[in-house]
């Protein structure tokens, strides 16, 4: 009785296993948020970086045109890394670059931009991040791409070569 | 070139494995002695997978970035000493290396085994060569060192900063010792199975690779803990990850394993054991480096996320499991019911115990590591399952298993009574005294506190008589025992009177808490080769008027571009004084994470006591009384 028994439940066990680690292969590890896609854009009301004018959202992002929302600061490390590549970006007149300035010092900020360029459109200040956190955004940097007032694609983390081949697409 | 060579190798070195299983099965048939061809082949394998492994060696050296291995791993800036440990930093390289210790270790097999029948070698050969050869395809098919990049880069991707650490470039290497001499073990169990050849011979043969293999197991998690503890910088020295759960695992079936091969060596009694734990150890480092190399896991060790490996590992390792299953239920035959019986109070019985606890303790830490993949295939949830979960499922039972690890070494074999009562009796009260005070002086949760500190000083009391009562008798085992229980005394003082701050300081800030001072006084900056460093300098006043200057460090590496924290900390032999710095979203503040950890020297020095206490078994004829 013994001897035929537990060996057929211990092959059982181990085929469970088996199975069970198998479909975990397929699951995919890697967690993307689908929070905030195709969605309107959240409204705000934010003050420009250069002259302290106030600045809505609506009037922003109004034309038909592709927008990429750069969520940046002057001491993110990775930011550096990224702005080569918002530089590259810029050159393409299909899309308007709108830099959000996240809890910076605008001196700081400005020396930032001029070291390394200024890829921006326009330029608002997030002094408090509020604006950041209507948005979703989980760190800094992190990127929208926006189309007729939705949200169609965000970068979380700092743009790479594969995301501008990316973005080249979709705005093609 | 190099790579040319070390790729051409390779496949010869699969050529050989259909030679030497030819010959092996044909040798198994027809004559007494082993064929001295087989030996032969055994060798010439083992030297072209070392030609190999020079190959990519020297082409990391040379930086030959046509080589994709490389070009992922390595980069012209780096220090020789890391192009070199670069070599096994990575997963092919890491599989190479596997490749490597299987051979070698089947090399040494024949040689070391001539004293024992024919048979039962050329089985372990068989079997040992099925593993070999999975890990030859699984090398060339999916995940070859070799490829080749066409045009030629300029420049790798380099090492990962986190693996550019001494102590990560050699616990590769040692945990792989572990877990390959696991191998061997597993294989000379199921041709001892299949020869019938499980005996107090068999037991005392391979005793030496249990002993050499736990040895090494042993170092490399330690290496890996040590890592852990200074360079990710989170202040513990074990966090119940997911990938050192997988070292953990065969660590415990190995050690019951140790232990039930010692009475087997004596009497021919728990030989299911034996064979089980000789399954299960490989399996379980089988199953390690599927979990970790497939990306099944999400863990701060992210190495390759490949379904196609990970699937190759997968289906490989099943094989092994119901090969060995099958070879159990058919070969395997318990003629051990005469001696079978076991008196209460005898050494056999308290070995039996450590076996059940030891499985019991096996078995939460695979609960704890597998189940959330279960949990989330099956109802798509994820969970995660930290510390808490195992200090409250294992900590309670350390109890009763320091008292019986203090009581049954002292027992004789077959029947015994308690010997020593008096001391015993008297040491488990001075022990419950001396914790009740010592626990007494802290706000914590003082009743399973003091009887865990109690039982391990009785532990602690009990293997330091033995060293004046059995002097050089068993030194090996009482040294392993000792080291055990003041291992499990640091852990626990190192929990109960740590103390940590975590708060955000801007340069020339003071924080003032009841026991110490820290003054953030500026911060330097320097250029390495491969980094950029930037160092704060803090002083620490401590309330005995002591004070400390600690420099913990942030590094941007160049390449590939990844900021790192390096702890400092300053170790004396009562504590060890942690501290992290990192960025903080703003830039004139930055986080620091102060710790005071006491008897932190301690958990490695009773782990290196551990260690050398199987290693000085290793040398021993016999296990004695």
């Amino acid at each position: 009785m013994k001897s035929k028994f537990i060996p057929l439940i211990l092959i059982f066990i181990f085929l469970i296993t088996f199975v069970i680690f198998f479909k975990g292969l397929r699951n995919s590890n890697i967690y993307t948020p689908n929070t905030n896609l195709k969605k309107e854009v959240p409204l705000f009301e934010l003050k420009s970086f250069e002259n302290n004018s106030i600045i809505i959202s609506e009037k922003i992002f109004e034309d038909n045109k592709y927008y990429l929302m750069n969520i940046w600061a002057s001491w993110c490390i990775p930011c550096r890394e990224e702005h080569k590549f918002l530089m590259k970006l810029k050159k393409d007149k299909r899309i308007e670059l709108i830099g959000l300035n996240y809890k910076d010092n605008f001196k700081k900020a400005s020396s930032f931009l001029k070291d390394l360029g200024n890829p921006y459109n326009i330029i608002v200040s997030d002094k408090d991040g509020t604006a950041s956190i209507e948005w979703g955004a989980y760190g800094v940097p992190e990127s929208f791409l926006v189309h007729q007032n939705k949200i169609i694609k965000r970068f979380i983390g700092p743009i790479n070569n594969k995301d501008l081949l990316e973005i080249e697409k979709i705005i093609r | 070139m190099a790579s040319l060579i070390g790729s051409y190798s390779l496949s010869f070195g699969l050529l050989f494995s259909i030679l030497i299983i030819f010959f092996s099965v044909k040798n198994l048939k027809d004559a007494e002695i082993l064929d001295k061809k087989i030996i032969t082949f055994t060798f010439i394998q083992f030297f072209f997978v070392v030609i190999s492994f020079f190959g990519l060696i020297i082409s990391f050296i040379n930086s030959d970035f046509s080589n994709e291995t490389v070009f992922n791993h390595s980069h012209t800036t780096k220090p020789l000493f890391y192009k070199i440990s670069g070599t096994w930093g990575n997963h092919e390289g890491s599989l190479l290396l596997w490749l490597l210790v299987l051979t070698l270790f089947i090399s040494i097999f024949l040689i070391k085994s001539n004293q024992q029948p024919k048979k039962y070698r050329i089985f372990t050969l068989l079997f040992q060569q099925i593993i070999i050869v999975g890990f030859f395809i699984f090398l060339i098919k999916t995940s070859s060192p070799f490829n080749y990049i066409f045009p030629k880069p300029n420049e790798g991707l380099g090492l990962n900063p986190i693996l550019q650490d001494p102590a990560l470039a050699i616990h590769p290497p040692i945990l792989y010792l572990g877990y390959v001499g696991s191998s061997i073990i597993f294989s000379s169990a199921l041709a001892a199975m299949v020869t019938s050849y499980v005996s107090k011979e068999w037991a005392k043969h391979i005793k030496k690779w249990v002993l050499a293999s736990w040895v090494f197991l042993t170092l490399g998690i330690l290496l890996g803990s040590i890592w852990a503890y200074y360079e990710l910088g989170w202040g513990g020295f074990w966090f119940w990850d997911p990938v050192e759960n997988v070292s953990l695992m065969p660590w415990f079936a190995l050690t019951t394993l140790l232990h039930c091969i010692l009475v087997l060596e004596k009497k021919k009694i728990l030989t299911s054991w034996a064979m089980i734990l000789s399954i299960a150890t490989f399996a379980l480092s089988m199953s390690g480096t599927f979990l970790v190399r497939s990306g099944i896991l999400n863990s701060v060790h992210t190495f390759a996320n490949d379904p196609e490996r990970g699937l190759f590992i997968l289906i490989f390792l099943f094989t092994l499991i119901f090969l060995s299953i099958f070879i159990f239920i058919f070969f395997h035959s318990e003629k051990e019911k005469l001696e079978n019986n076991f008196f209460w109070l005898s050494k056999e019985t308290s070995i039996l115990v450590n076996n059940w606890f030891m499985m019991y303790f096996l078995s939460v830490v695979l609960i704890g590591t597998i189940y959330p993949i279960f949990l989330e295939v099956i109802t798509a949830n994820k969970i995660s399952v930290g510390p808490p979960f195992y200090n409250k499922l294992i900590l309670p039972f350390l109890i009763p298993f320091l008292i019986a690890m203090a009581i049954g070494p002292n027992l004789n074999w077959v029947k015994s009574d308690f010997k020593d009562k008096f001391y015993m009796t008297i040491f488990l009260i001075i022990s419950f005294l001396l914790s009740a005070v010592i626990i007494k002086q802290f706000d914590i949760n003082f009743l399973i506190n003091t009887i865990l500190v109690s039982s391990a000083f009785f532990l602690f009391f009990s293997t330091s008589r033995e060293f004046f009562v059995k002097r050089f008798r068993n030194l090996s085992q009482n040294i392993a025992h000792f080291g055990f229980s003041l291992l499990i005394l640091s852990i626990l003082f190192n929990n109960i009177f740590s103390n940590e701050v975590i708060t955000n300081l801007k340069i020339g800030e003071t924080l003032e808490t009841e026991k110490f001072t820290i003054n953030f006084e500026n911060i330097e900056q320097e250029d390495e080769k491969n980094f950029k460093a930037i160092i704060g300098k803090f002083s620490v006043q401590n309330l005995d008027g002591s004070s400390d200057i600690l420099n913990p460090e942030l590094r941007i590496y160049n390449q590939p571009n990844i900021i790192t924290s390096e702890a400092d900390i300053k170790t004396n032999l009562l504590t060890d004084k942690f501290m992290t710095m990192n960025y903080v979203q703003n830039q004139e503040y930055f986080n620091i994470r102060y710790q005071v950890k006491p008897f932190m020297i301690w958990i490695w020095v009773s782990v290196i006591l551990i260690s050398l206490g199987g290693f000085l078994s290793f040398f021993k004829k016999r296990y004695e009384v």
